[in-house]
């Protein structure tokens, strides 16, 4: 069985525009990777624009604790004033954590 | 045509498919009513009336000499900045809307939207009334300026934005190579080279179903816009007054300056509708990135909620009336 190590899972639920300006930022901040997915739903900082252009899109990442800190850096002084983000993590437990906090050689 | 067959038109419009499945979305947003097409049909409908409208134009324009739609084309470069400088101070006399809102809400209406324009020349070809195969350039002319003018507005010297990074170049590829300009521009390309024997192949799909794509994507409309009147009580005499006054201020200015460069009644009515109408595609999506201190609600609701009915309702006859008025004099 393959060995398993503690990794941060970032998830960012936004308006779809604001996809590729976010995984800009996430490379920048060291992320070696994500998952975008659509979506739609409702929550507090709701004001119509992403109902009819586009809906949500929520982003998923694994990254290290320090790369973790710099998505937060950047969420909390970037987006959260300005836009419906809304964004959470918690610890996950992965297979091959090189690939994911920056140490592996690439692949 | 006398005022009697105006007001006959005006009663086919109101009774059209298209309209009437529009009016059909409204009822179902105040029912609260889920019929909302797939996040894919929605988008692959926007794309397919984008695309029509460009192919349709670009086969059109074979026919134009260069020599004739150069005046039309200046007049809407000028129109698209005239448009939002006047939007903008008149917010300002007419609500409280801050600067910021004032230029996101002129980028709105400085540009212009698809689906009110498709339905104006809907509206002409139905009452069989000529216009020039070039009107489909001009509503590509008008998209961007009107954004871009917007923008300017609302980021100079605001200081609201402070401290937030500038999005310029985010913005413009967004502006430019949106789904808007770059399928209307590539569509009109795609329509010219093709010529009349490439479209006649692709007919049946772009020209013989799309009212009734049309239909369809009106239902929708009709259900987006009716979502935003819940907000409407939020807006302010100032606003509702701006989103139904402005528009026939905007359009019998686009009627005139059509009339004024040698376009027809038809030709200048479509021009004066794509001057009234306010973008909710391009235009959200660009202030949203450049100006993220907007309030979308004040937009959104001004532009799809009010307008946008107002000008498929009322103001596209209404225009229609009114260059036939003043082909009179100029």
């Amino acid at each position: 069985m393959t060995a398993r190590g503690r990794i941060v899972c970032i998830t960012i639920v936004a308006e779809a525009l604001l996809e590729r300006r976010i995984v800009d930022d996430l490379a920048r901040c060291g992320a070696q990777g994500w998952t975008a997915m659509v979506g739609h739903g409702h929550g507090p900082g709701h004001h119509g624009v992403s109902g009819f252009e586009g809906g949500n899109v929520r982003i998923e990442t694994l990254v290290g604790p320090d790369t973790a800190k710099r998505i937060w850096a950047i969420l909390e002084q970037e987006y959260f004033p300005r836009y419906a983000v809304t964004a959470w993590e918690y610890d996950a437990s992965v297979a091959r954590t090189s690939r994911y906090d920056g140490t592996a050689g690439g692949d | 045509m006398d005022g009697g067959a105006t007001l006959d038109l005006a009663l086919v419009n109101l009774t059209s498919p298209p309209l009437l499945a529009f009016v059909l979305g409204l009822v179902a947003a105040g029912l609260r009513a889920d019929i909302r097409l797939p996040e894919a049909v929605y988008q692959a409908t926007s794309m397919y009336l984008l695309l029509a409208i460009g192919i349709k134009g670009g086969v059109a324009l074979r026919d134009t000499e260069a020599s004739d739609v150069v005046g039309p084309i200046a007049i809407t470069v000028v129109l698209g900045l005239v448009i939002p400088v006047a939007a903008f101070w008149l917010l300002r006399w007419w609500t409280r809307l801050d600067r910021v809102n004032r230029g996101a809400m002129a980028a709105h209406y400085g540009s212009t939207s698809l689906v009110t324009f498709t339905a104006a020349l809907v509206f002409l070809e139905g009452a069989g009334i000529a216009f020039e195969g070039y009107v489909t350039t001009l509503l590509t002319v008008l998209e961007i300026p009107g954004i871009i003018v917007g923008l300017m507005l609302a980021l100079g010297g605001a200081a609201s934005n402070a401290g937030s990074r500038p999005h310029w170049g985010e913005t413009l590829r967004e502006v430019i190579l949106g789904r808007s300009v770059l399928l209307l521009l590539g569509g009109l390309v795609l329509g010219w080279a093709t010529g009349p024997v490439g479209y006649a192949r692709i007919e049946p799909f772009f020209g013989g179903i799309f009212t009734g794509v049309l239909t369809l994507f009106l239902l929708e409309m009709g259900l987006l816009a009716g979502q935003q009147w819940r907000a409407v009580a939020q807006a302010g005499p100032g606003l509702v007054a701006f989103a139904l006054v402005f528009p026939v201020m905007a359009g019998t200015l686009g009627v005139a300056a059509g009339l004024a460069v040698g376009m027809g009644v038809g030709g200048a009515m479509a021009l004066g509708t794509l001057c009234a109408s306010a973008s909710y595609i391009a235009a959200p999506a660009a202030t949203r990135l450049a100006l993220p201190d907007a309030n979308p609600g004040v937009t959104l609701l001004s532009s799809l909620g009010m307008t946008f009915p107002f000008n498929l309702i009322v103001g596209i006859p209404l225009y229609f009336a009114i260059a036939q008025f003043l082909s009179r004099w100029i």
